[in-house]
């Protein structure tokens, strides 16, 4: 008995050792936007926002082009993710659902896409874009973007296809469906929550994205919000108090969709990389 | 006109059962190609705007292509002279010792503690599982450059927590301590900062993989008389090996290609000291303007990575079968 609360004691210990390192930074986050600046730039740290302010919010939201890079990070992220994720169903209904010579393959290619680093195809996307007078543009940076997302999509979404049972087209399909029936009144609304989930962290992909916009994209009126967030570092140092809430609200749409679906994620990550 | 009545008169005649046989058989005919016309929209996009640049990134390396060819738009082919460049220059070897290290040391320290937090959350009670796993998720949603500015912060040299925490813990010499100054401390920094974002994905993924090993199964072992690694060893480790496959391939990947915590970390400005292959091919490329070595360098970083992923993605054609 003892021993067995022993053991709980050190499981719990051990959680909340886990817990401390990964929050911590998030905590210090939200706390420093919230501080005044003498408090903010203190030797002896201040562990709570009291008393706190909202000028750091103030002065982060009054930056140059903020509204416009909000709206330019909404514009590339919408269209990404609505284009990778209609070519990204197709394909992954072909992969999950049909047998056909080359699948394997195209799996296999799948993966191995991904290891092409971005920063170095960033030099040719840049020249063909450029070429194509593209640069500069966000349609060339949603182009760019679905280099790495319609991948990402296609092996996410053949797990949540690969994870609804055929059995139940079959049924659909003796009853009298045809196979287009099947797909569309009984594969499309199971699959449903699994492009929301694919939707959702393709918007991370895309919001996250830092080194492509700022390749890119060169003139003010373009930037997406990671450049935004970059520009509070200047070559006079870094206004933290700034940065940090800025971060907060840059981070805040990002943390907001994802505790929304990261359960469907990992559970079509996962069944993808167990089932063939 | 008549042979639209000709035709109707012909359908009536035949039996229904012949018409419905031939529809189907005219959709078997076509069956096989419905995966390829559902694959067509998505490759047919990633060939032009991933196939068409990775064939560019391949030419560009071995042509010299500098600022004066990039306003020509025309490069100068000189064979293997920028591979011959890269290998011949000692700086090359040091940059890929580096690279494979630095990787190998995240993946490992990834792996094995994602593996040790997903052991742990299946042992937490309720309220605590929650709680850690809120956190990993809070974690793994930061955008990676809020994730490296707020790590900047912590190591800041003159306001950052960590100084004071050390001074406070009564270790010397971390009063207005630079951390970016010695190569090795700053990699154990942007060490930090990898594995921290790299965590909650790896733990939570395992830990959804550890819901499919049957409890029944390893409590067998144990009442064979296992003992807690055994039982991983034995039993957990076969069960889990696909999603450790992919967990180990992605971190891989990823970590082999580690670019914006090193470039933001330090200022946008990495010293020598500071490079691994995907900075390095950068810079060469938006620095120094020489296009045609750094896509070099990117040629062969792909290549390295290549060889270094082969036996997973052998592994992983056998899992996922033809």
């Amino acid at each position: 008995m003892t021993r067995r609360r022993l053991t709980r004691a050190g499981y719990n210990a051990a959680a909340v050792l886990v817990l401390a390192v990964t929050v911590f930074p998030i905590y210090w986050m939200v706390a420093t936007g919230f501080k005044r600046g003498p408090d903010i730039l203190s030797f002896e740290p201040r562990w709570l926002p009291i008393p706190g302010t909202l000028e750091n919010y103030r002065s982060a939201v009054a930056k140059p082009h903020f509204l416009q890079d909000v709206r330019n990070s909404m514009l590339v992220v919408v269209a990404t993710v609505l284009i990778s994720l209609v070519l990204a169903f197709l394909a992954a209904l072909a992969a999950g659902r049909f047998n056909f010579r080359g699948r394997a393959a195209m799996i296999v290619m799948l993966i191995v896409v991904q290891m092409v680093p971005l920063e170095a195809l960033i030099i040719p996307i840049y020249l063909m874009l450029d070429g194509a007078g593209q640069t500069d543009r966000l349609a060339g940076i949603v182009v760019t973007y679905l280099t790495f997302v319609l991948p990402f999509s296609i092996w996410t979404l053949r797990g949540f296809i690969v994870n609804i049972p055929t059995e139940l087209e079959e049924a659909a399909m003796v009853d009298g469906c045809t196979r287009a029936g099947a797909f569309r009144r009984i594969l499309f609304p199971l699959v449903a929550p699994g492009l929301v989930a694919t939707a959702v962290f393709s918007f991370i992909l895309v919001w996250n994205d830092y080194l492509i916009a700022y390749v890119l994209l060169r003139s003010p009126e373009k930037q997406t919000l990671g450049i935004w967030l970059a520009s509070f570092t200047t070559n006079h140092g870094t206004e933290w108090g700034g940065v940090m809430a800025g971060s907060t609200l840059f981070a805040i749409p990002a943390v907001v969709f994802f505790l929304l679906v990261q359960r469907r994620v990992v559970s079509g990550l996962t069944a993808g990389a167990v089932k063939g | 006109m008549s042979s639209i009545q000709d035709r109707r008169t012909l359908t009536e005649a035949r039996p229904a059962t012949d018409l419905a046989g031939r529809a189907a058989q005219r959709r078997r005919r076509l069956a096989p190609l419905v995966p390829y016309a559902l694959l067509a929209p998505a490759l047919l996009v990633l060939a032009a705007i991933l196939g068409f640049p990775m064939y560019r990134l391949v030419s560009l390396s071995f042509q010299r292509y500098g600022l004066r060819e990039l306003f020509a738009g025309q490069g100068t082919w000189i064979g293997l002279e920028n591979y011959r460049d890269i290998v011949t220059d000692s700086f090359f070897w040091t940059v890929v010792a580096r690279t494979m290290l630095f990787a190998a040391v995240a993946v490992g320290l990834t792996m094995v503690l994602g593996t040790l937090v997903a052991l742990l959350l299946r042992n937490l009670g309720r309220r605590m599982r929650v709680a850690v796993t809120a956190g990993l998720v809070a974690a793994w949603a930061m955008p990676t450059l809020t994730a490296i500015s707020i790590w900047q912060w912590l190591f800041d040299f003159e306001f950052g927590i960590v100084n004071w925490l050390l001074t406070w813990l009564g270790v010397d010499g971390f009063e207005q301590h630079n951390w970016f100054d010695q190569p090795l401390q700053g990699f154990t920094v942007i060490m930090i900062v990898v594995v921290w974002g790299a965590l909650p994905f790896v733990a939570i993924t395992l830990h959804a993989g550890l819901t499919q090993v049957p409890r029944e199964l390893e409590e067998a072992a144990r009442v064979d008389g296992a003992g807690a690694f055994q039982v991983f060893r034995h039993v957990t480790l076969p069960v889990m090996k696909p999603i450790f496959l992919i967990l180990a391939t992605l971190s891989t990947i990823w970590d082999f290609k580690v670019f914006t915590q090193i470039w933001v970390l330090l200022n946008q400005r990495p010293s020598r000291e500071y490079f691994l292959l995907g900075i390095w091919s950068y810079s060469e490329s938006f620095g120094v303007t020489r296009y045609g070595k750094g896509a070099a360098i990117a040629v062969v970083m792909v290549l390295l990575l290549l060889v270094v992923t082969s036996f997973y993605v052998r592994q992983m054609v056998r899992a996922v079968g033809p």
